[in-house]
């Protein structure tokens, strides 16, 4: 589908802004580089505290329009507190945020309205894994499963679609999907 | 030896231009490292038949000739099939001559070669898209105990180690054609999957090349498609030409024991990690499958022609049951690496690259003036990497290198030794311009 034949629609996305920007970044690939951080804090127990402040990219550092901060801990029926969501969850959260801003985006891309657009997250996990019971078991998720449930004008096909290029465009959907090299050091 | 225009390489591309060149009477050679349609020769496996029907077997004032014309020429017949024409057309080939380094001069080009230096005023590279097979760099951290075989030396299951279970990396034209003929041979067989192009065979009672044709896809230009860089990297089809016209796709590969398993990511230890990913590629590869298809339904009803074909027989979506991301390299004594191919010109002038190594070119017009690609996919259209496709794309660009031939008038040349052009040659290389993707695996 070509700029010109896209009909107008409002989900809330810039889409030229986006098209400029990868204009930009193709002619200047170096810029494409960012750096993503987050600081945590052990707090009590299983409690702690993450805070979301700042980044590097396009050159230069930026600052969010205000520290972000998220809480997590286990839930009482591990002897916990329950102070916040489990990291897993979290991961859940990444998960379908990240592919719903790709639904809204390719959506805006195509020209598709949408109304409403919901994800149901839910994973499997035997605990066989982390509590060191079974060495077969992974520690992570044994399945991850996502269902959208989209009102918008557009046809299901093209609905299947947009979700389809949404899972291509993923940050977190590669990051979970795929292996990534992890170093874990003391300051 | 002096020579208006240097073609390198003599398969289907080289003698396209050769034949269009002679028409145009103009004098040229072209340069083959070895015998005429030489990949199809050496590099290629036993079983190979080509992936379009006979009937597209055409070349500039030549085409298929035999009994068969829905069937598929094998890579041998494909060669004496190239050969013939080559003998037909009188092409000035010259076998067996490898090329050390082209170099723009001031007064043209300077092509060294192990048979002495050619001066021309154009060159029309024409040396083919899959020169060097395309590896990924996870391949150095395989256990060593593990032949790797890429799909360019891969010939028969005969030639590998007689037990064990083969990973085939990548699931595009190659990969499955030879995940399948390994399964068939007995052997048990693991396919990592990546990005696919999924096509049936047959569509509607035809061949799905007829309505590729027929609808124009084929012909679809570079300076009309929306983004051709993507379109350039795009894999090839999965698809086999065999005189049974059967189907192969991921459901044949599954249903005859072939485990499917992700993209192949990392190994760690005698561990291959895989991705993850796999049911959105394989959604990805059915959507765009059912579009086309949805394409050629439009056509036939468009046309009138709903009484001639058979109902709409759309392929089943890909099946994939439990896939783990996880293989046990254990088991395996073979990797076959079927993940692309690309072109590896080391020997051509560095200006001819862009800054990701990769030749650079307007529909096989290259920014240094008077040099020419030519068979590389999507150069000028959808059908370029097709032999149904070189011969249009050198009648185009020879407009143009007439054009630059006026401009350039007569040729000066350098009159100086070609020796340090050769003893420079090792000097000149262009980066390594592999970019470490697994292309289609």
């Amino acid at each position: 589908m070509t700029t010109t034949d896209t009909p107008t629609v409002d989900n809330g996305v810039n889409i030229e802004a986006l098209r400029g920007a990868r204009e930009a970044l193709t002619n200047h690939p170096e810029a494409a580089t960012f750096q993503w951080r987050a600081s945590c804090e052990w707090a009590r127990g299983t409690h702690s505290r993450t805070m979301i402040t700042d980044f590097f990219g396009l050159g230069a550092e930026h600052v969010h329009r205000q520290t972000y901060a998220v809480d997590a801990d286990h839930p009482e029926v591990f002897a916990s507190e329950d102070n916040g969501p489990t990291p897993p969850e979290i991961a859940l959260a990444a998960l379908a945020s990240c592919l719903t801003a790709g639904v809204a985006t390719v959506a805006s891309n195509r020209g598709v309205q949408l109304h409403s657009v919901k994800a149901t997250v839910t994973a499997g996990m035997d605990l066989q894994g982390i509590l060191g019971i079974d060495g077969d078991v992974r520690n992570g998720f044994d399945q991850v499963t996502v269902t959208y449930d989209i009102d918008a004008d557009a046809s299901r096909a093209d609905l299947e679609a947009i979700l389809v290029q949404s899972q291509k465009r993923s940050a977190v959907f590669d990051i979970i999907t795929n292996p990534t090299t992890v170093q874990v050091t003391l300051a | 030896m002096r020579v208006t225009v240097v073609v390198i390489g003599a398969g289907q591309a080289g003698l396209a231009m050769s034949r269009h060149l002679a028409v145009a009477g103009l004098d040229h050679v072209v340069l083959e490292r070895g015998e005429v349609a030489s990949s199809w020769r050496t590099e290629r496996w036993d079983s190979l038949r080509l992936l379009t029907p006979n009937w597209m077997c055409r070349l500039p004032g030549y085409q298929y000739e035999g009994p068969d014309h829905d069937g598929y020429q094998t890579a041998a017949e494909t060669a004496g099939w190239l050969e013939a024409y080559a003998c037909r057309t009188g092409a000035p080939v010259r076998t067996r001559v490898t090329v050390l380094q082209v170099r723009r001069t001031a007064g043209g080009f300077e092509v060294a070669t192990d048979d002495g230096c050619y001066f021309a005023a154009a060159v029309v590279v024409a040396a083919g898209a899959s020169s060097d097979a395309r590896v990924p760099a996870v391949a150095a951290e395989m256990p060593r105990r593990i032949n790797q075989v890429t799909a360019m030396r891969y010939r028969s299951p005969a030639q590998l180690d007689a037990t064990g279970d083969v990973l085939v990396v990548g699931a595009s034209a190659s990969g499955i054609q030879i995940a399948d003929e390994l399964r068939r041979s007995g052997r048990c067989v693991t396919l990592a999957v990546g990005e696919h192009v999924r096509l049936p065979r047959t569509y509607r009672g035809r061949d799905i090349y007829c309505w590729l044709e027929a609808v124009g896809q084929l012909d679809e230009r570079y300076d009309e498609v929306e983004d051709i860089e993507r379109a350039r990297r795009h894999a090839s089809v999965q698809l086999v030409g065999t005189p049974t016209r059967m189907p192969l796709d991921l459901n044949a590969l599954s249903a005859a024991g072939v485990c499917l398993v992700g993209r192949l990511m990392l190994v760690s230890g005698a561990v291959a990690q895989c991705s993850g990913a796999l049911a959105s590629l394989t959604a990805n590869a059915d959507l765009k499958q059912a579009r086309l298809l949805q394409r050629i339904d439009d056509f036939v009803t468009e046309h009138g022609l709903l009484s001639e074909v058979p109902e709409p027989d759309r392929p089943a979506p890909t099946r994939l049951g439990s896939v783990p991301t996880e293989v046990d390299l254990e088991r395996f004594t073979t990797v076959i690496w079927a993940t692309g191919y690309r072109p590896s010109y080391p020997w051509l002038d560095r200006a001819a690259f862009d800054r990701r190594g990769r030749v650079a070119h307007d529909g096989g017009v290259s920014p240094v003036p008077g040099l020419y690609v030519l068979g590389l996919p999507f150069l000028r259209r959808r059908r370029s990497n097709l032999i149904a496709g070189v011969g249009d794309d050198a009648a185009e660009l020879l407009p143009h290198l007439r054009e630059y031939l006026r401009g350039a008038g007569s040729p000066r040349v350098e009159r100086r030794s070609c020796r340090s052009v050769i003893e420079g040659a090792g000097e000149e290389r262009v980066p390594d311009p592999m970019d470490h993707r697994i292309d289609g695996a």
